[in-house]
């Protein structure tokens, strides 16, 4: 039997865990050993998202509109990708420049505005208000019906108590002393609560952990799996409409808009920007985050549908409210620790959710709402007070307690009239508000203070307008006509139909139209306005962050100086005297000077003290309160916009030396390849020299030594005259031979070369070149065969086509032993017509076949070891056949003879011009 | 920040790709009362390509060069 005080006891035991975790965290992190520094606590952390609204609502809302819960967590989902780009901008900025709340992040972007900073406050805290009301009421809710263990009975309403027996109001003031006491234990510059991020990660656990539990008891004690479940909707007509999207035209609309709503609410919450921005420890986490947290919203949403399907079949007829499924279902299964598991599983939602939220508003509420006021009334003389930390602590406990308080009074006031997710939205609606300024802001230099406020206004207006007065009018705080015939009985002005538009749900209905407002204005006025410095220079601080981190840039756009004794006790007046001290120490460690007395006062300086201040009381008010003990040099417009200028002048420099330096890197290396080829080349040429000397030496040296012999030997025989002379003869057309051939090749390689082409037929200049070697045959005794097929004409140099047959037909010969064969064939093929000249010699090694069309490069005999023929033929040949299109090549097999072939195209002439690409191309056929 | 890298085009990608498939008039086509597996078509659907976007953010995230 869970009896009252049973689940008091539950609350405060587990309560009493979260501040033992909280505790340990806040202690590991004073010892430098953080338990939140890893990307899975910054990941559960981030699931803050999930609230008694996701907790308790979604069931609700998907009992009513089926699978339309979803949207709130597809939205984060397909924002967190983009994260990449705008949270980690986010991010580096704030870190930067010690942001610690929306607030500060719109006024410090907007020129440090005192005015912008305040708006947002207001806009946060009357827009979140709903939303921390709703968990007051969830939890107290779920503590009624839990009360009345085991009949299911829905919570009276509210109103019939009075507060003092209300356990809202008690959950209230709980939860304002849980916050005070690890929110604002002491100021922090950075203000991060370790310990308590490490117990909002727990909640989450602890969260899900009751969810999946629940929703697996119903999926698979109470019915048998997911399609026996969700088969109970498609048994029952009335709940078949929640497996598909209602055939309503507004349906899709609302899901694209709810959508979008939630992609912004994910960046915008106060709580969200509290736990993803300022208590991140550090930018890396953002990456695994990226998916593991979207990974969570997936995992608790598995079984909403179940259970919402489970609780209709099951309740059916009786009056169970759809949002308290998750807690009555168990109860009514008389599953007592799964419903006490549930409850805790809520309260840790809840809690979690105001906790963050609260911080994050007393945040700002203090910082850009409280303090400008103070610091403006002269004759609380706050300059001269010694320390103001701890009225700053005071402020931050008191804020903490009215925004509590607030949400309780909206509770009392408007809270019975909605559904949880309709009050969730609402607030939803109200952050959205910021995403033309901050995302304008950080993309786009041209916004200026005046278009974000009068956005920012008018978004908000709107809002209020079209949201938050309909809320109170169903409360019953407004007249109803206000919503069925429009301000003042004019039907335009009606807030639900605004201007006539209908067929919208009303929380599109109000984005659509706060948004045309807040864009509409803040681009209009953005680009009508004249930007003044601050704003000017903040602009591109933030639009270009991760170019300007470096303090050069900051400084410079701003100067002024002051010194260290009038810094340090303006600091220590609001960080406390000792930390301030310990921070200065620090900064005069980082720029290497020994101590405080010797810290130049200069810019930089004054930056690092503005910047400390601004992490305590918001970057307006620090603004406000370094100006006041600083000789400031105003800088003009022009002057700051020379040095954007100056400095983006500076980056495309050093951008373009970059490009240049590539550039010069690339032309260097090709330099160092071209000079490579240059070197084989020239070591090619000496080579190609001295093989040239030692051809024409051979010849020369016999022809000299037998002309010595014929000069010295008058006497010599008739006969030995006559055969020396023949062998000088000899030598002699050999060297003419050679010398030709070397004139030849030169021609050709430099173009010079003069081509005949004519249409002939292949067959006459095969004839031709057998006839002018028969000699040379008959001399060698090799027998050659001719065959010759009748071949279409091609269009050739016929001496130049005598000259490769020939060579190749005396290279056959001069490798055939004697009694061997040669054999000319020649037969069209399918590119023009070929030719082969076969042998039946020695053959040539594969690793020798393409050295042979080197220049000199002669394949030894491998019986004496020397080379017979200049080395040149070859080559010649070979570059013959390929000026008329045509290919040469060689097949062979040692010791089986070897094949010389070439092909020359039909149209040689035709082809001639594209040779190079036939070249490249090669070409298959013949073989 | 890896700006210059390819895991921020990547990601944008997933963004496009999962915007396209969760939204009118594709959501539409699945918006019948059939089943699949015994799981109401829309409900497979919606959660197959929510999954679907985790993984692939989860495949780019931690295949990255860091």
């Amino acid at each position: 039997m869970l009896q009252g005080w049973v689940i008091v006891v539950a609350s405060f035991a587990y309560l009493g865990v979260l501040f033992a975790i909280a505790y340990w965290g806040d202690k590991r992190a004073e010892a430098g050993r953080s338990i939140i520094a890893n990307p899975y606590i910054y990941a559960l952390s981030l699931a803050v998202y999930c609230t008694t609204w996701t907790f308790y609502g979604s069931v609700g809302r998907a009992a009513s509109s089926g699978i339309g819960f979803l949207p709130v967590y597809l939205g984060p989902t397909l924002m967190v990708p983009l994260w990449w780009y705008v949270m980690r901008k986010i991010i580096r900025i704030s870190k930067a420049y010690r942001i610690t709340s929306i607030a500060d992040f719109v006024a410090s972007r907007y020129g440090k505005s005192q005015l912008l900073g305040g708006l947002v406050t207001v806009i946060a805290v009357v827009g979140v208000i709903p939303y921390i009301s709703l968990q007051l009421k969830a939890i107290s809710g779920s503590f009624t019906i839990l009360r009345h263990y085991p009949d299911v009975v829905m919570p009276a309403k509210a109103l019939a108590l009075p507060f003092l027996q209300d356990t809202a109001f008690y959950i209230a003031l709980m939860l304002a002393a849980f916050t005070i006491l690890f929110g604002t234990r002491h100021l922090d510059a950075t203000e991060r609560h370790e310990g308590l991020v490490a117990a909002i990660a727990f909640e989450s656990v602890v969260k899900l952990a009751a969810f999946l539990a629940v929703g697996a008891f119903v999926t698979f004690a109470v019915y048998r799996g997911f399609g026996d479940v969700l088969g109970q909707a498609a048994k029952t007509p009335e709940l078949r409409g929640l497996l598909t999207v209602p055939a309503t035209s507004g349906s899709y609309v609302s899901w694209t808009f709810l959508t979008l709503l939630s992609m912004l609410s994910i960046l915008f919450l106060p709580r969200q920007f509290q736990i993803t921005v300022v208590e991140n420890v550090d930018e890396g986490h953002l990456g695994k985050a990226i998916w593991l947290f979207p990974l969570y919203l997936l995992l608790i949403n598995v079984f909403v549908l179940p259970i919402a399907i489970g609780g209709l079949a099951l309740f059916s007829g009786a009056r169970v409210d759809a949002d308290t499924f998750v807690l009555t279902l168990p109860m009514f299964r008389r599953e007592e620790a799964l419903t006490l598991f549930a409850f805790i599983g809520g309260l840790s939602a809840g809690t979690g959710m105001v906790i963050v939220e609260t911080i994050a508003l007393s945040t700002m509420v203090c910082n850009d709402l409280v303090m400008p006021v103070l610091l403006r009334m002269r004759s609380l003389r706050l300059n001269e007070w010694r320390d103001v930390s701890g009225l700053l602590l005071s402020i931050r406990r008191l804020a903490i307690g009215a925004i509590l308080l607030l949400g309780y009074a909206y509770f009392r006031v408007a809270g019975e009239a909605y559904a949880l997710v309709a009050i969730g939205l609402i607030s939803f609606a109200a952050v959205a508000q910021f995403a033309p300024a901050i995302l304008g802001g950080i993309y786009w230099r041209g916004g200026t203070r005046a278009g974000a406020f009068a956005g920012l206004s008018a978004g908000f207006a709107v809002w209020a307008y079209t949201l938050l007065l309909p809320s109170f009018a169903k409360s019953g705080w407004l007249p109803a006509s206000f919503l069925s015939e429009g301000l003042l009985g004019v039907a335009l002005l009606k807030p639900q139909q605004l201007f006539g538009l209908t067929g919208m749900d009303e929380i599109p209905h109000a984005l659509f139209w706060s948004m045309l407002a807040n864009v509409g204005l803040y681009v209009a006025v953005s680009v009508a306005s004249r930007p003044g410095v601050s704003e000017t220079s903040q602009a591109a601080l933030f639009v270009d962050v991760f170019e300007r981190t470096h303090a050069f840039d900051r400084s410079r756009l701003w100067r002024g100086s002051a010194s260290v004794q009038d810094l340090l006790p303006l600091t220590g007046r609001f960080l406390g005297p000792e930390r301030a001290r310990e921070a200065f120490l620090a900064y005069a460690r980082r720029r290497g000077v020994g101590s405080l007395e010797a810290l130049p006062a200069d810019a930089d300086l004054v930056h690092f003290a503005e910047t400390q201040l601004a992490g305590a009381i918001g970057g307006a008010s620090a603004r406000v309160l370094v100006a006041s003990v600083v000789q400031e040099e105003p800088l003009g417009l022009d002057e700051v916009m020379d040095i954007l200028d100056e400095a983006s002048q500076v980056r495309a420099y050093s951008r373009e030396l970059e490009q240049k330096s590539r550039a010069l890197e690339t032309a260097s290396a090709e330099l160092r390849a071209a000079n490579a080829q240059l070197q084989e080349l020239d070591r090619m040429k000496d080579e190609f020299m001295s093989s040239v000397t030692h051809e024409l030496r051979t010849p020369l040296t016999s022809i000299r030594a037998f002309s010595e012999i014929l000069r010295d030997d008058p006497k010599a025989p008739i006969a030995e005259r006559v055969r020396f002379l023949a062998i000088i003869v000899k030598e002699s057309e050999r060297l003419t031979r050679l010398i030709d051939q070397l004139l030849d090749m030169a021609k050709i390689e430099s173009g010079n070369a003069e081509w005949h082409a004519a249409e002939l037929d292949v067959r006459e200049a095969i004839q031709d070149s057998v006839e002018a070697t028969s000699q040379l045959f008959r001399d060698s005794g090799v027998e050659l065969a001719v065959a010759l097929q009748p071949a279409p004409r091609v269009r050739a140099d016929r001496d130049r086509l005598v000259q490769v047959i020939m060579n190749l037909l005396s290279n056959a010969v001069k490798f055939c032993p004697r009694g061997g064969r040669v054999e000319v064939r020649l037969a069209p093929a399918p590119e023009g017509v070929r030719v082969d000249v076969q042998d039946d010699g020695p053959g040539i090694s594969p690793a020798d076949q393409d050295i042979i069309f080197e220049k000199f490069r002669q394949v030894s005999d491998t019986l004496t070891g020397k080379p017979r023929g200049t080395g040149l033929g070859l080559p010649i040949s070979r570059r013959i056949v390929e000026h008329f299109g045509g290919r040469l090549w060689v097949e062979s097999e040692l010791g089986r003879g070897a094949t010389f072939s070439f092909v020359l195209p039909l149209d040689a002439a035709a082809q001639a011009a594209e040779e190079p690409r036939r070249a490249a191309q090669g070409t298959g056929a013949g073989r | 920040m890896n700006r210059s890298g390819t895991t921020g085009p990547r990601l944008v990608a997933i963004f496009l790709m999962g915007g396209a498939l969760l939204n009118y008039p594709i959501l539409s086509l699945f918006a019948r009362p059939s089943e699949i597996a015994g799981l109401p078509l829309l409900y497979a659907y919606v959660f197959g390509v929510w999954s679907l976007v985790i993984g692939l953010m989860a495949l780019v995230i931690e295949r990255r060069r860091e």
